[in-house]
């Protein structure tokens, strides 16, 4: 059981929330190539160590997140919201608070 | 062994006499005593067979690591087997019966295999039956099959209840600062120290007492009521009869409570056991540590047990094991046994395996040095022992001694198995004999001897400096051992020119011998050596034999222990039963039921229901007498004919809201929403990024900014993450707000030719949706009588002119009371999922069984829907070349060739001359169609209707219905033109 803390909900067990997939692929737009849309879609490292992963607090606030994750020790390094704006908008009254 | 009951004595209510049955006998014993503790104070002593050799086992140990005494509890629905008698506390009425024997343990026929015992030596199975030739790899499996039977059940550890479960398990969530596991003199002192940091602490004893290793010493006992009053109101939670089976990520921990385990007749209302997940900030493991056997010939007998499980059953239970006790050991833990024991009226005399003078023992208990056992005698009790001495390169015969107990203590292995589930690697630590906690940068922390610690004060205050850490309070360690003098290492004892039946692995009858042939055939990995001897496999899970086969294995690779490492452990430290892991979520708790506002009504309208998903929907609505086949096909009739309602209140429905809802939904749907007008709707198909049709719905724009997307049952959740996801993810910067709201909304369908006449009678103050008003895709805001405000949508799935009607939830039963007897008098009728595939598949309208994942907008004969004139999600990648071809499956419709006939859903459609193999395509719905008078069906052929038109094709059910030849025809069946629609 890993344990993500969502930014709203606080420190959750997964079974709360869905994995999405590779937080690290820019999707394209969708008049892009087919070439780019190939790479976008099925092009995938297989990391041993930390990588960045979508994962939504489905049964929560559900919110997406991009986690860093450590695939080999489940560790989690960060969790913010996958949405800058929604993530900029958390940062500043985090600042605001302290 | 000739054991016997104190008159006084143990931890035992001598008040509270228990009677129970042993294998038919009728015992008594006492509460506090286990189910061993009991038998043996009643002399008995086989009570089960091994596992290969059906050879006589008796009490090996006292705790979670017994070998030898597995019983069956219980009887009828409630018998469990592989129960350890040692871990069963007695209670008045139990059952116990041995296993693996028949026809009991005392005789049992089996025993014959310890006669042709070299032939069962290790991967004896797999040679013979698979290995050997003609039996070759592969080629030799369906009679390796045959042979497998035969021998689990000449080899059966006992059996299950084959009937369902009478009792029910319960999942419990628990949280804390600090999750201390094990109550003995470390763990009590652990969580005190930790309660009074502060901490919120949980401690957990899989013992029905606390206090470890205090119960078994009288003098401590002061002490340990002392400690646990303290702990009481320090205000720790306690949670007794509960074993922390396995440690998970980020301080979560598995817990088992055995709540009712112990009682005759438990209060019904109580689970039988609870399932705990633990999220800890910090874990304290003091699960201390298991004394070793030493492999010797027949070390198995009954009287042979370790040296600290005879404290155990004197100074806990009362029960003297034996009157002439013979104690084996290489370190200082059993000299405080044989006092006691010689205290209690025992002759004791204690072999010593080093050479040196030992201090400080009771005169009265005769100590020999550079001895060690080499062969127990006796059978099936052991009634003496063949010792053999050191000469300093092995063991040369030593005399014969006569006993009725022999007590063995090997040396001490740390309970390290919890941190290893965590992946810390266990290090071996010569000076100590023993693998010691290893290394993790978790807060997991270690007391007493389960962290190499030996004497008690030692281990008190190891439980004092783990809280400190685990509260970050302080960081002092305390060093493992503590013996006044050091343990010398002794794994097996044999004369080198004998061959022994020397048993590592009790449970799996695993000798020295079997590991030293592992070791000839060249499995020399511990891991393949595990596999091939099946050390360590059974329940034990190598507590006992496992330090002893990497210790043989390593002599036989001329390699130090840690060289050849150790096994990681995984959870479940003790067995996990089946209906804990289930909990609650049996039979109709399986999965959670989902019922749609109109759920009570339809049953009181006659719904017979079926399970789609999760909703339970209605299947058909049979009038008197009427079959399933009878009820949907009229219903289909009626609606073609007159008018027909259906509940359709399990469709996703989202709202989808926004400056930029138009925009978004047009980059989701393959087809144009951009410029659709308010007050329409649309058919919709949405894509995956790959191309592959994702759902279909309508869409309907209730106002500029402001739109209803309906869903298919099946992938309403989906959608809505779809949403979602690419709203916070992909298009932050759209302003499209979406929420689920499914559950507001009661809807139904009304199809039919008097469709629009039974509205209207329901309508408030005479509202106009005639063809003008509201034409096909038109959508409005109606009152229903009563005040109801509804939406209206003129939406068809069944390809008659038809209405989508939607109330708030609450309101759906009062929309039926209006509707129903309107479209009743029309002569309509109700009608149900069975129908409703009825009338979509006389259409070729697609669903979840066409849309499998697997299709293209083309494949699914939609192509033309996709807008060419924008981009949309999968708009890129439907244009893979391989996605293109012709000849891939395309959507058709099936008639029988003979159309008095009939064919399956899921039958392969192939040409005449190819009935094997894939076939040419598969049949995903079928019905009898009412419009048509015979049985129809849709699916997917490769190169679709124009490639086989006219052409003969089998649809082929081998399995069931056979084969049937069919003829290939467009989707659309029924009103092709589709003229019914629009009138
Ligand atoms: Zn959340």
């Amino acid at each position: 059981m890993i344990r993500i803390n969502c930014p709203f909900c606080g420190p959750r067990d997964h079974s709360e929330f869905t994995y999405g997939g590779d937080g690290s692929i820019v999707y394209p737009e969708l008049e892009a190539p087919r070439e780019a849309w190939h790479d976008a879609v099925f092009l995938r490292e297989n990391i041993c160590g930390v990588q960045l992963e979508t994962w939504q607090h489905v049964h929560g606030c559900r919110i997406w997140l991009t986690i860093e994750r450590d695939t080999l020790t489940h560790e989690i390094h960060s969790v913010r919201p996958a949405h800058p704006g929604i993530a900029a908008a958390l940062h500043s009254k985090e600042g605001a608070g302290t | 062994m000739t054991a016997r009951r104190l008159e006084s004595g143990g931890r035992i209510d001598r008040n509270q006499k228990v009677t129970f049955d042993w294998d038919g006998k009728a015992l008594s014993g006492f509460a506090g005593d286990t189910l061993a503790s009991a038998l043996m104070a009643n002399g008995e002593t086989v009570l089960g067979r091994s596992f290969k050799y059906h050879r006589p086992r008796g009490i090996m140990s006292a705790g979670v690591e017994e070998s030898g005494a597995i019983v069956t509890v219980g009887k009828d629905t409630r018998r469990e087997p592989n129960v350890k008698a040692t871990m069963q506390e007695l209670y008045d009425g139990l059952t116990a019966t041995g296993q693996n024997a028949w026809p009991n343990v005392r005789f049992d026929l089996g025993a014959v295999n310890g006669l042709f015992s070299r032939f069962f030596a290790a991967g004896f199975y797999y040679k013979t039956f698979m290995g050997l030739p003609p039996f070759e790899w592969g080629s030799g499996t369906g009679l390796w099959m045959q042979y497998e039977k035969l021998i689990r059940r000449a080899a059966g550890m006992g059996t299950a209840s084959r009937a369902p479960d009478p009792d029910h398990y319960d999942h419990a969530h628990g949280f804390c600062d600090v999750l201390v596991v094990g109550a003995g003199p470390a763990g009590l002192n652990a969580a005190l120290t930790a309660a009074e940091a502060g901490r919120d602490v949980l401690l957990v004893e899989q013992d029905f007492e606390l206090g470890g290793d205090y119960l078994n010493d009288p003098a401590a006992e002061p002490k340990r009521a002392e400690l646990v009053t303290a702990v009481r109101n320090a205000g720790v939670h306690i949670l007794t009869r509960t074993t922390a089976f396995g440690l998970y990520d980020d301080g979560t921990a598995g817990l088992l409570e055995k709540v009712t385990d112990h009682l005759r007749n438990p209060d019904p209302s109580l689970p039988r056991q609870r399932f705990w997940t633990v999220r800890a900030g910090a874990t304290i493991l003091a699960t201390g540590a298991l004394e070793r056997s030493i492999a010797f010939e027949n070390n198995d007998r009954p009287g042979v047990m370790t040296a600290a499980a005879a404290r155990v059953y004197l100074n806990r239970y009362g029960v003297l094991p034996g009157t002439r006790i013979l104690i084996a050991t290489n370190n200082d833990s059993a000299y405080g046994t044989a006092v006691d024991l010689e205290a209690a009226g025992a002759q004791v005399t204690v072999i010593d395996s080093r050479a040196e003078q030992n201090a400080g023992t009771s005169e009265r208990v005769s100590i020999q040095y550079g001895l060690a056992p080499l062969e127990a005698l006796g059978r099936p009790n052991i009634t003496g022992v063949e010792l053999a001495a050191d000469t300093g390169n092995g063991w040369k015969p030593a005399g014969k001694q006569g006993c009725d107990l022999l007590l063995i203590s090997g040396g001490w292995s740390p309970v390290v198995n919890l941190s290893s589930h965590r992946g810390a690697k266990p290090a071996w630590n010569a000076e100590q004999a023993c693998f010691l906690p290893g290394q993790t940068k978790e807060p997991i922390f270690h007391a007493g001897s389960a962290a190499g610690i030996w004497p008690r004060e030692a281990c008190e205050t190891s439980g004092v400096a783990a809280a400190q850490r685990a509260t970050g309070e302080a960081f002092q360690t305390i060093a493992p051992g503590g013996w006044a003098r050091t343990i010398k290492p002794v794994y097996e004892v044999r004369a080198s020119d004998r061959v022994s039946k020397a048993f590592v692995d009790f449970q799996h009858d695993v000798t020295g011998d079997d590991i030293r042939l592992a070791h000839q055939e060249g499995f020399v990995s511990v891991e393949h050596l595990k596999r091939y001897t099946t050390l360590g496999m059974a329940t034990d899970q190598g507590r006992m034999g496992n330090v002893i086969g990497l210790a043989l294995m390593a002599d036989a690779l001329g390699k130090d222990i840690p060289d050849v490492g150790t096994t990681r452990f995984r959870p479940p430290y003790t067995p996990v039963a089946i209906g804990a892991l289930a909990g609650r979520n049996v039979a109709g708790h399986f999965k959670a039921l989902r019922r749609t506002p109109l759920h009570d009504w339809n049953l009181r309208h006659g719904a017979t229901m079926t399970e789609a998903g999760l909703w339970h929907r209605p299947w058909y609505f049979a009038q008197d007498g009427e079959t399933i086949d009878e009820a949907y096909v009229r219903e289909a009739a009626t609606v073609r004919e007159t008018v027909g309602i259906c509940d359709v209140s399990s469709l996703g429905k989202i709202a989808v809201q926004g400056p930029d809802a138009a925009e978004f939904l047009n980059r989701v749907y393959s087809n144009g929403f951009a410029k659709l007008p308010v007050g329409k709707a649309r058919y919709g198909i949405m894509l995956r990024d790959d191309g592959m049709v994702m759902d279909d719905g309508t869409t309907w724009r209730l106002g500029e900014t402001d739109f209803l997307t309906t869903t298919t049952t099946a992938h309403a959740g989906k959608v809505m993450v779809w949403f979602e996801e690419l709203l916070q993810t992909r298009w932050p910067d759209l302003k499209v707000h979406v929420s689920s709201v499914s559950d507001h909304w009661a809807g139904v369908s009304i199809a039919g030719p008097k469709s629009r006449e039974a509205i209207s009678a329901i309508l408030q103050d005479g509202t106009d949706i005639s063809n003008e008003a509201l034409p096909f895709m038109g959508v409005a805001g109606v009152t229903l009588k009563g005040n109801i405000h509804a939406l209206i949508a003129r939406i068809s799935f069944s390809g008659e002119r038809a209405y989508e009607l939607y109330v708030p939830a609450g309101f759906g039963e009062a929309m039926m009371d209006l509707l129903w007897p309107s479209a009743k008098a029309l002569g309509g009728c109700l009608y149900g999922m069975e129908a409703l595939g009825t009338l979509r598949i006389e259409k070729g309208h697609v669903t979840g069984a066409e849309l499998d994942g697997r299709v293209t907008i083309d494949d699914a004969g939609l192509g033309k829907m996709a807008s060419t004139k924008k981009a949309f999600i999968g708009s890129a990648l439907r244009q893979r070349p391989e996605l293109l071809r012709q000849d891939r499956p395309q959507l058709i419709g099936i008639f029988p060739k003979d159309k008095s006939q009939r064919f399956k859903g899921g039958s392969i459609l192939c040409a005449p001359d190819g009935t094997s193999g894939f076939g040419d395509g598969w049949i995903t719905a079928v019905t009898h169609s009412p419009a048509l008078g015979h049985w129809i069906g849709i699916g997917y052929i490769s190169g679709g209707v124009e490639a086989w038109r006219g052409l003969p094709v089998i649809a082929s059910d081998p399995t069931r219905s056979g084969d049937v030849e069919v003829e290939i025809v467009s989707p659309h069946m029924v009103d092709p033109e589709g003229v019914r629609v629009h009138g």
